[in-house]
């Protein structure tokens, strides 16, 4: 039993970045109704320049985290005005495309200044486990399930308590009325694209100290989102964090009791992915969509 | 001067032209409908006005051109359009739309009251606050959409067809609430119709579209008894 709480309680911590990751692909995908494939390369980028901050400049963690974040936030609204932009008016899939040119340029990039040689990346959390009700839980997953809760929550406040969020959901669902009642439906996207990097800027600076920096990292993480984000309903933000932290917990638990699938654990995803889109498309929390013929 | 003035205003779909040179004029505190058959272009000239569409010719607003303004910048300068349709935020709750209608305010205070003021002109959508607008009936939404516009305090308000679709008694009452608003507060209201009885009633003055211009025009009253205009255009 406690083995079992144990492998819950880490699942937990990889679903809690999951969750970011997948957020981020559910909120570009509710404004606009797509996928960015860039998104995992963004908070990979994010991700080094905490790092550089962190070794070159000596900025502590915590400042460190949150100029990453901000850059991220920046330089994706910046990409989404001057790249995305000209894109809007076309088919969606020249904006697909797009950002799979963005995903191997930045990949391209990262690797250029950096290199590919895995690097160790710092965590302010200790590495001591401690001890909760006979289970043995490391602080590093607390701490990430403790940051993972802490963001989801402000996306949560920002989109339903506040008036930004009230007209970045307008934007999206009903942008001729939007732009009626004075909303910049194109300024709301490039803010929309600023959150959705920066939560997953978060996830990139969540899962980095496990997995090793490198511009490869996130490849396997942005699969993981993907499955969680269909898993919960790729509308539906909540789903989203649900699905991510599900995934997290399946995932681990397949890791630690069936051997034999512990390297196939990306098989598992992809298999999750194929299965969720046949037998329920919108996913756990989505919406069927009814149309009249 | 004239609160709005459009001056050969011309507007496209793509190949297909839709306005071929429309002129009209709004006074402030005047109702001015725009009548004409589907098709005559009364509704792509709400849309040209308020930057849905791309337009030519001149259109000046509160005394500065609206040339190259998009939509949400003319929203800002006053104009509130409640499109066809009613443009309903269906999935979000009936405050929601509120708040939305108030968006562009930045005096939050005064916001405040005039939330109470709606709901004192429609205590329904007080009733129907937390409801999600979708579930309300056509009549309500419509309200909804006025008093929506209303909290954006524009000076000048475009209704596109707000008796499409509602019962005889519940347009009666949407006009009559469009008589209050304009009398009250002075705001001026460009008004598309099918129900051309009913607008000429309600308006000051009149134009009338026929494939994309003006094909006649004046007071209402005159126009509602023009013999021959009646017979050949408003089919009564």
């Amino acid at each position: 039993m406690t083995f079992f709480l144990q492998q819950v309680v880490s699942g937990l911590a990889a679903g809690g970045a999951y969750a970011s990751l997948a957020l981020a692909l559910v909120l570009i995908y509710s404004a606009m109704g797509l996928v960015n494939f860039a998104q995992g390369e963004f908070a990979m980028f994010a991700t080094f320049i905490a790092w550089g901050l962190m070794v070159n400049l000596h900025v502590p963690y915590a400042l460190a985290f949150i100029l990453a974040v901000a850059f991220a936030m920046a330089g994706a609204a910046a990409i989404e005005r001057v790249i995305i932009r000209p894109f809007e008016r076309g088919p969606q899939l020249s904006i697909v495309i797009v950002t799979l040119a963005l995903l191997s340029i930045v990949n391209g990039m990262a690797g250029f200044i950096w290199g590919y040689v895995p690097r160790p990346f710092p965590t302010p959390f200790p590495q001591s486990p401690v001890v909760i009700a006979g289970v043995y839980v490391s602080i590093q997953d607390l701490g990430v399930i403790g940051v993972s809760i802490v963001v989801l929550g402000l996306i949560y406040v920002l989109f339903n308590r506040t008036k930004l969020g009230l007209a970045m959901r307008t934007a999206s669902l009903y942008p001729d009325s939007a732009r009626l009642l004075g909303v910049s439906v194109g300024g709301m996207l490039a803010i929309g694209w600023g959150l959705a990097s920066g939560v997953g800027a978060v996830s990139g600076i969540l899962l980095a100290p496990g997995l090793l920096l490198e511009p490869n990292m996130m490849q396997q993480v942005i699969i993981y989102a993907f499955a969680a984000a269909v898993l919960g309903g790729i509308e539906s933000p909540v789903g989203a964090v649900v699905g991510g932290l599900l995934l997290g917990v399946l995932l681990a638990l397949v890791g630690a009791y069936i051997p034999a699938l512990q390297d196939l654990r990306l098989a598992v995803a992809l298999l999750l992915i194929v299965v969720m889109l046949v037998v329920r498309p919108s996913g756990l929390f989505g919406q069927a969509h009814t149309r009249r013929v | 001067m004239a609160l709005l003035e459009l001056e050969l205003v011309t507007a496209e779909y793509g190949p297909i032209k839709a306005l071929h040179g429309v002129s009209l004029a709004v006074e402030p505190g005047e109702i001015v409908a725009l009548l004409g058959a589907n098709g005559a272009g009364k509704t792509t000239t709400l849309r040209s006005i308020s930057g849905m569409v791309s337009r030519g010719g001149n259109i000046n607003f509160d005394g500065r051109s609206l040339r190259g303004v998009p939509a949400q910048e003319t929203a800002r300068r006053g104009i509130g359009h409640v499109p066809e349709g009613r443009g309903t935020l269906v999935q979000l709750s009936v405050w929601e739309n509120l708040r939305m209608g108030a968006y562009t305010r930045r005096d939050g205070a005064q916001v405040k009251k005039d939330y109470e003021v709606v709901f004192g002109q429609f205590p329904i959508l007080k009733e129907r606050r937390d409801q999600t607008a979708g579930t309300l009936s056509g009549g309500e939404q419509q309200m909804l959409a006025i008093a929506r516009a209303l909290l954006a305090k524009p000076k000048l308000l475009l209704l596109d067809e707000p008796s499409l679709g509602l019962a005889p008694l519940v347009v009666k009452g949407i006009f009559e609430i469009i008589r209050q608003i304009n009398q009250a507060d002075g705001v001026a209201v460009l008004l598309v119709e099918q129900n051309a009885n009913l607008a000429l009633k309600l308006a000051h003055r009149a134009y009338l579209l026929e494939t994309g211009t003006v094909a006649a025009q004046g007071d209402a009253q005159k126009m509602a008894s023009d013999e021959s205009i009646r017979r050949s255009y408003l089919g009564y």
